[in-house]
């Protein structure tokens, strides 16, 4: 209930937040982060199962009896693990930018 | 019976309900009940959902797919960790900026309509309770392995005990159920896979070369295409597993119980490390069972392979640390399904009761004793389906769940946070295509018709031709809700977007 009263109120704040220049430096800064990274881990992902399901170019050797299907396998866990750590140190900057919209819209 | 287990089953239950006293304490309001307070800190989340996420079908259902078919079972580790960089990337933090107790609340803020509601919070309950019958299910099993206890009882213990968790302590006890669980869980894995290491003489190359000769598979144990062999089915396979986590209502949940966006991603961050670690390691269980225990006994225990890991524990540590590594089991499956019955009480209080039917206006108190008695509600209906769908493959009905989630919450998710366009009838004919889509696929599948009898529900051919419904599923609910969107002549509302907009990337406008 608390939110709908203030959201009457502030229907128009949002509006100017979107427009401002922060909030859009905020949005693209996003975006050029987000969407080439998320199109690339989908893409990466879904190259295991494809190469495994329609060839066999990943039951080489790599070392001894360890194939390059187990290799792809690993690496989609260092692949998680590194855009984990990359999104962290990304999102430190949009905090920075989100803060900068939320002060702007003070003054 | 078997003492040491039987010991071991007790202390957790008693550890668990001293837990459950202290959290009741706290547990006076409908914040504390749902999401316990907000005030869960990154790491104690991070570590909640991935004991919330690492379920008895990871545990116990992954250790027997590698042990039986190599590398196909693998492919359930890599799904299952890497969806977490679309809970991050995605859905955490906007998710987290625009709910308060439920899924539901985040659809609805941005369209007013009930009706909305009301379909986001039918699907949480209809995801959480097929999700909740796979681990009744496995925990039936389990008990009845260990403890001699008949099948209906075990399962009827398990269902008491996480109800008592989530009447009395609500989203406390469940949070430090699941911490403990996965603290358990991870110590047990590591123990054993450090002495699987210790067999291979601590050689990842060893390792691979016994494994040729060790299962009735010989070299083709290392090669994908044991189990699946259709392309496409693998496909829809690894999307279900991919994109289903974002959909799931227990994990979306978790997000409510910490302060803010931040924080949301700091425990996404620490979940996916200790997830990731996990499922790196159910390479050793599996191996480690397929070679130390065998084929045929891991067979004869249970026909999916569920019980390799207890059973590679006994290989290695005798009665002791199969007794422990069963107890591991045990606490995993009440942690899981304690956090399932809280989502989908949720659902109904909340949604259901407080907002559409109370428009809001229900005291704290009705609030969290209606939660209570949804809890027993939702508890009650899941222990009479898992009664009677103890034949039913475990794994099935998880990989079930995650397509349901990924089809029918997925897409109205990302159109929610993501799409100007979007509007109230967009978003309901996204969540009932998806919805009814995969459920009506999964049920036209040779998961439910095989020609051969004894084989799956019925004998018949199947119509669907692929095991799990995700490939098809998840792009209809997708275009559902494009569809519904464009031929509505509903118009958007920018001003609601905007505020979405604004709310979803940083956070103003939203108390604590």
């Amino acid at each position: 209930m608390e939110a709908r009263k203030t959201k009457t109120n502030s229907e128009s704040d949002y509006t100017s937040i979107v427009h401002s220049p922060a909030f859009q430096t905020l949005l693209s800064e996003k975006k050029k982060f987000i969407i080439p990274t998320t199109i690339f881990f989908f893409c990466f992902y879904f190259a295991l199962p494809i190469l495994t399901s329609y060839s066999t170019i990943l039951n080489h050797k790599f070392i001894g009896s360890i194939t390059w299907a187990w290799v792809f396998a690993f690496l989609q866990f260092i692949m998680t693990w590194v855009l984990c750590m990359l999104y962290s140190k990304k999102a430190a900057k949009f905090d920075e930018l989100a803060n900068q919209v939320q002060e702007g819209g003070k003054d | 019976m078997n003492t040491p287990a039987f010991i071991m089953f007790l202390g957790i239950v008693f550890v668990t309900l001293i837990i459950t006293y202290y959290a009741s304490k706290k547990t006076k309001n409908a914040s504390e009940f749902y999401t316990a307070g907000g005030g869960l800190t990154g790491w104690q989340n991070g570590m909640a959902i991935a004991g919330d996420y690492m379920s008895a079908a990871s545990f116990l259902g992954i250790a027997g797919a590698v042990a039986l078919t190599g590398f196909d079972g693998f492919f359930y580790s890599i799904g299952f960790l890497v969806a977490y960089l679309v809970v991050l990337y995605l859905v955490a933090e906007p998710l987290r900026n625009l709910g308060k107790y439920t899924f539901a609340d985040m659809i609805a803020s941005r369209f007013d309509a009930k009706k909305i509601r009301g379909f986001a919070a039918m699907n949480t309950v209809a995801i959480s309770i097929f999700y909740m019958i796979a681990q009744l299910v496995g925990a039936g099993a389990l008990i009845k392995l260990l403890l001699g206890i008949e099948y209906t009882t075990s399962v009827l213990i398990v269902g008491v005990l996480m109800t008592v968790y989530v009447i009395f302590g609500g989203m406390h006890a469940t949070s430090w159920v699941q911490i403990i669980k996965a603290i358990l869980l991870m110590g047990g894995t590591l123990l054993i896979s450090i002495m699987v290491f210790a067999k291979f003489n601590w050689s990842i190359t060893d390792m691979f070369a016994q494994m040729k000769t060790a299962t009735p598979l010989k070299e083709s144990f290392l090669n994908p295409g044991v189990k699946y062999k259709v392309g496409l089915d693998t496909i829809s396979l690894n999307m279900g597993l991919v994109l289903g986590t974002a959909g799931l209502p227990h994990i979306l949940v978790r997000f409510f119980t910490v302060k803010d966006a931040k924080t949301a991603r700091s425990s996404v961050v620490y979940a996916t490390w200790i997830i990731g670690i996990f499922y790196v390691m159910t390479i050793f269980l599996g191996f480690g069972a397929a070679a130390f225990v065998g084929n045929s006994d891991i067979v004869a225990a249970n026909p999916a392979g569920n019980m390799a890991a207890p059973l590679l524990a006994q290989a290695l540590g005798g009665n002791m640390l199969f007794a422990f590594i069963s107890a591991v089991a045990f606490a995993t499956i009440l942690a899981v399904v304690a956090g399932l019955v809280l989502t989908s009480a949720s659902a109904v209080a909340h949604d259901f009761y407080n907002e559409i039917l109370c428009k809001g206006q229900a005291t704290e108190k009705q609030q969290v004793n209606m939660a209570r008695w949804a809890s027993v509600g939702v508890s009650v209906v899941s222990i009479i389906l898992a009664l009677g769908a103890q034949t039913l493959n475990v794994a099935f009905l998880v990989s079930l769940a995650f397509a349901v989630a990924a089809s029918a919450n997925l897409p109205v998710i990302i159109y929610t946070i993501y799409w100007k366009r979007f509007n109230t009838s967009g978003a309901i004919w996204a969540m009932v295509v998806g919805l009814i889509s995969a459920i009506g696929l999964v049920i036209i599948s040779p998961n439910v018709f095989s020609p051969e009898a004894g084989k799956a529900i019925f004998v018949g051919n199947p119509i669907f031709p692929y095991t799990t419904p995700g490939i098809v599923s998840i792009p209809l609910g997708f275009i559902a809700g494009y569809l519904g969107t464009i031929f509505s002549n509903q118009k958007a509302d920018v001003k609601r977007y905007e505020e979405v907009l604004v709310k979803s990337n940083t956070g103003i406008g939203i108390k604590g």
